[in-house]
């Protein structure tokens, strides 16, 4: 599978998923720079975290009006798979691929630290791996990651199964103090009506590897790789 | 167009400059300086830019090693042989006194320096690392200090996109209004990618990188070498520089790209410390040759930019470049792919002269040579301080022992500088890149590096390094404050043994250290009695651990209204871990693993039996007082050869150094260290039993602070193997009790001494612990 990884001026986690999915799961990724108009031959995309232009203005505000987000819009509306991590989560809701915004932490400050997810929706390209009950361990590092949308959007989100992951604690229940930056129903991750767009503020490619103490992030990958496979089979 | 003042002997006292130094001017140039030469001579020789007064003494430490590949002081960052052609660039900085003046920003540039001056060596950064001094956090003052140097490194390291992976922080009355914030980064890179800051081969272009010069940070570097008053302070707010991190990721990119390419740059230099001045001088001085530049031509934020300005402006994340003549297409390509501003400014030349023009005219004419290397130099007065007499009269018997070690060990747990410090690291992104394999908390952060830590190599070119490689790296930074203040000499060797403990419990072998001597001021013969004293310490310690030291940083006149800071040498030291399966962390792993302590529980040779200048005496007995523990280096360096030898045997299921607090800190942290995920510690407890240790006073044996100790666990199975390898190695080494079977929900501290009994509710010290720099900085 050939993976395509943005790379913005100020993306910081860009190796890190190539190094993941070349060097742990074995398959193609290469980077794609801003400037470009076309995705070649991706079969899907990573928008992976970090600051994008500085995000000096608003995460990912300027990332959005890049050259490589119109081709990946276009992408996306042909069904293509496209998933943000952290700043990719933030400029993916400032494009408008998927619904709400992320905000500061509701303690004003960076937090870099493991949490506990639950993954909500194991029906999806991004979580069809990930076993329904089962929490997976992932860190994250963020200072803008409070998940936001209105009651309406939520509501519809909801109905739609459109969140896929939710902070929870060791056991697994959703509970307040394990929200880690006050977003609304502790979402840690979505995705858009159509299920192909998916962005979430923890970085599986940082927990995907024994070395670093976790392997639950693989589930994230494995499930586009197997999604995708079943798909053009 | 001159508006410059006239060079009096006030203007040239308010430089910093004194009238000998300005008769020696006078010799090189012939002539009386301009005003701009004036500044210039007035940044290049502070002690921040020529260590005019620690050169003598710097010139002890040890600084060679085969594996040394660049060695102190020749460039902006030593660099050490790693083998399979790799090799790492490390150096640590100080920004105390900008960090005093404007937290946040000071703060953040201090690591954008430090980022600065490992890229310009040709490696790519992969990680930092900091040790942080403030005043009591009982002061809402120093608690906005606080906040503000966290804030700044964390801006900074995050948006820039390395882990700040380890670190310490203390706080100490000493050090009201004087913080002080050492910086320290790691890169790397193969051994044919070393760059070099030097302007060599006559016609080659100058260029300058990033954004454009402004006013800030005029003459920091001068600024950092008095005495910080609160009127300094107020007057020299300007002199502290901006950050721009996503800035300087973009010029370290490029400024990687361009290196990759054959034969496109014969030197690279940051404009750090007296920018432009510095950088100019520097480069042409290493390679023996001129450079001529054009003031017009550097981009500038500011209208109207004296020359005295532009030379003088620490404007951030701007880099020298001399370029191979014919090759200035290639570079401008780079340079444009990354979207950065950037001028052709000069050339260089064979005056031997650093010559800048200005609107068409010649504003300073000065030997490059000159300025750079013969800045003066100064043997100054030292004289053993009188307090010492009166803090070392102390005898710990003047004190009752303790009757109530479960309260002693909240206390200390409760205490700012032995708490834990996630409300830190937490806001610090530690895992970008990958490579994080032990984060913030346990006794030295380990960090790997792997094929996409390299820097980029040049189109076409053949990989020298082996395939899918990867390599472990330890680092910890320390220094004890009370200690050096009670005895430079003792406390400075702590610090270096400290430093390498960590490291051999984590399974590394040292490489090398950087130091940063954070003194008062030098003039002041008390004064320089604490840094000559320190300087010998460090030296004897960093030569026993064959861990030379590869470059670092003075930062002198750290006073506040009431005094000088204690002094506090900070060592940072670097090693490696062989292999993969011997990375080692400080916490109890499963229960039923017998806990030995390696070293002699307490030192009985030492008067105060390890309690001078510890913790527990400070905090319980409000007493700064006595000889600090005794350290000696032969019976440390045998002790932590051996525990690598057992860690490389397979025998060691975790080791903690015992440091800070004691035994019983110890302990504790091994009992609750290990944080798997947000609420989520995995809490150990443990049976302790110390009834054939013999001593009289109990808070010796517990909270006092002899070193060369450590904790480890081993599995039942390797218990006898153990004893018999330490036997032999006539190593002190005891089973003092074993980690209890789970009891989840309140595992037990306990501890058996010869006449008691104590014990402690893990969760508890737990929660003391865990949650007391949050609940001060929170207000909760």
């Amino acid at each position: 599978m050939n993976f395509a990884v943005l790379q913005f001026p100020g993306s910081n986690c860009d190796q890190d998923c190539i190094h993941v999915l070349k060097n742990v799961l074995g398959h193609n990724a290469y980077l794609l720079w801003h400037k470009e108009t076309s995705i070649h031959n991706a079969d899907a995309i990573i928008v992976p975290g970090g600051f994008s232009y500085g995000d000096y203005l608003r995460t990912g505000a300027i990332a959005r009006y890049s050259n490589v987000m119109q081709a990946v819009a276009e992408f996306a509306r042909q069904g293509g798979l496209v998933l943000g991590i952290c700043n990719g989560f933030q400029i993916l809701c400032e494009a408008g691929l998927l619904p709400g915004a992320l905000i500061k932490n509701r303690s004003l400050r960076f937090r870099c630290e493991f949490v506990w997810l639950k993954t909500s929706n194991n029906q999806t390209p991004f979580t069809c791996v990930a076993p329904k009950q089962d929490i997976m361990r992932i860190p994250i590092a963020h200072g803008e990651g409070c998940y936001f949308a209105s009651k309406e959007e939520l509501a519809q989100m909801r109905d739609n199964n459109q969140i896929l992951w939710q902070y929870c604690d060791s056991k697994g229940d959703i509970t307040p103090e394990s929200n880690p930056n006050g977003s609304l129903l502790n979402i840690a991750g979505i995705c858009n009506k159509e299920k192909n767009v998916a962005g979430l503020m923890p970085h599986p490619e940082r927990a995907s590897e024994e070395i670093l103490s976790s392997t639950d992030g693989k589930t994230l990958f494995k499930s586009m790789i197997q999604w995708f496979e079943k798909q053009s089979r | 167009m001159n508006n410059d003042p006239a060079i009096t002997p006030e203007l040239v006292a308010k430089h910093g400059i004194t009238p000998e130094e300005y008769q020696n001017i006078l010799k090189i140039l012939d002539r009386e300086p301009s005003y701009t030469e004036l500044g210039i001579f007035s940044v290049m020789w502070s002690e921040h830019c020529s260590y005019k007064n620690t050169k003598p003494l710097l010139k002890k430490f040890p600084t060679r090693s085969p594996k040394i590949l660049v060695g102190a002081g020749e460039e902006n960052a030593g660099i050490i042989d790693i083998g399979d052609n790799l090799a790492i660039a490390f150096k640590m900085e100080s920004h105390n006194h900008p960090s005093a003046v404007e937290p946040f920003q000071g703060a953040a540039t201090g690591v954008g320096g430090i980022i600065r001056d490992i890229f310009t060596m040709g490696a790519r950064p992969i990680c930092g690392m900091n040790s942080l001094r403030f005043g009591s956090l009982d002061s809402s003052e120093v608690r906005r200090l606080f906040r503000g140097v966290v804030g700044g490194i964390a801006h900074y390291g995050n948006c820039f996109g390395i882990p700040t992976i380890a670190g310490e922080v203390c706080f100490d009355p000493s050090y009201e209004g004087n913080p002080l914030v050492n910086a320290f980064c790691l890169g790397v890179l193969r051994h044919e990618q070393i760059a070099r800051g030097a302007a060599k081969g006559i016609g080659n272009p100058v260029f300058y990188v990033g954004p454009a010069t402004g006013r800030d940070g005029l003459a920091g570097a001068a600024f950092a070498s008095q005495d910080l008053t609160e009127e300094s302070a107020e007057q020299q707010r300007g002199a502290v520089q901006v950050g721009d991190p996503f800035m300087e990721k973009l010029v370290m990119e490029a400024c990687l790209e361009l290196l990759a390419m054959e034969n496109a740059v014969v030197g690279i230099q940051d404009m750090g410390a007296a920018g432009l001045t510095c950088s100019t001088c520097e480069t042409a001085a290493r390679a023996g040759t001129g450079i001529e530049i054009e003031l017009d031509k550097v981009p500038q934020r500011a209208k109207g930019m004296t020359p005295y300005e532009i030379m003088l402006s620490e404007s951030q994340e701007r880099m020298l470049i001399i370029v191979n003549k014919g090759h200035e297409a290639e570079v401008q390509q780079i340079f444009d792919k990354w979207d950065l501003p950037w001028a052709n400014i000069g050339v260089v030349t064979d005056s031997g002269h650093m010559v800048v023009k200005h609107h068409g005219e010649i504003v300073a004419d000065i030997p490059a040579a000159k300025i750079a290397n013969d800045s003066p130099i100064y043997h100054r007065k030292s004289q053993r301080p009188v307090y010492l007499e009166k803090v070392q009269a102390f005898s710990v018997s003047e004190l009752p022992d303790t009757v109530t070690p479960e309260n002693d060990l909240k206390l200390l747990l409760s205490t700012p500088s032995l708490a834990s410090k996630n409300w830190v690291y937490r806001q610090y992104d530690h895992m970008v890149r990958d490579g994080s394999v032990i984060c913030p908390g346990s006794d030295a952060a380990v960090i790997r590096i792997k094929e996409d830590s390299l820097p980029p190599l040049s189109k076409g070119a053949k990989e020298s390094v082996p395939a899918g490689i990867e390599k472990f790296i330890a680092m910890s930074v320390d220094g004890n404050g009370t200690y050096v203040y009670l005895d430079p000499y003792e406390g400075s060797k702590i610090a270096v043994a400290e430093a390498a403990r960590n490291l051999a419990c984590s399974g590394a072998r040292p490489l090398g250290s950087t130091d940063n001597l954070n003194f008062g001021n030098p003039h002041n013969p008390e004064l320089f009695y604490q840094l000559e004293e320190s300087v010998r310490g460090l030296a004897e310690g960093c030569s026993i651990f064959e861990a030379p030291i590869t470059g670092g940083n003075v930062s002198l006149y750290n006073q506040n209204p009431h005094g000088a800071i204690d002094p506090t040498p900070t060592i940072a030291m670097v090693g490696i871990i062989e292999k993969k399966e011997h990375i080692t962390t400080q916490w109890f792993k499963n229960s039923g693993d017998i806990i030995l302590l390696m070293g002699l529980p307490v030192d009985t040779k030492d008067p105060n039996l390890g309690l001078g200048g510890s913790s527990y005496l400070q905090v319980k007995h409000k007493c700064k007082n006595g000889n600090p523990p005794r350290c000696d280096l032969q019976h440390e360096k045998k002790i932590q050869m051996a525990l690598l030898d057992f860690i490389r045997a397979g025998w060691i299921k975790s080791a903690h150094d015992c440091s800070d607090g004691g035994l019983m800190c110890a302990l504790a942290e091994c009992c609750f260290s290990q944080d798997i995920a947000l609420n989520t510690p995995k809490l150990k407890g443990a049976e302790i039993d110390l009834t054939s240790c013999e001593y009289d006073r109990v808070d010796a044996l517990l909270f006092g602070e002899t070193q060369g100790r450590i904790i480890l666990t081993a599995n039942k199975t390797d218990i006898q193997k153990l004893i018999n390898k330490a036997a032999e190695l006539s190593i002190p080494l005891n089973i003092i009790g074993k980690v209890s079977s789970s009891d989840l929900y309140s595992p037990t501290l306990s501890v058996k001494t010869k006449n008691a009994f104590f014990s402690w509710n893990v969760s508890e010290l737990y929660s003391i612990w865990w949650n007391t720099v949050e609940n001060i900085m929170e207000q909760k």
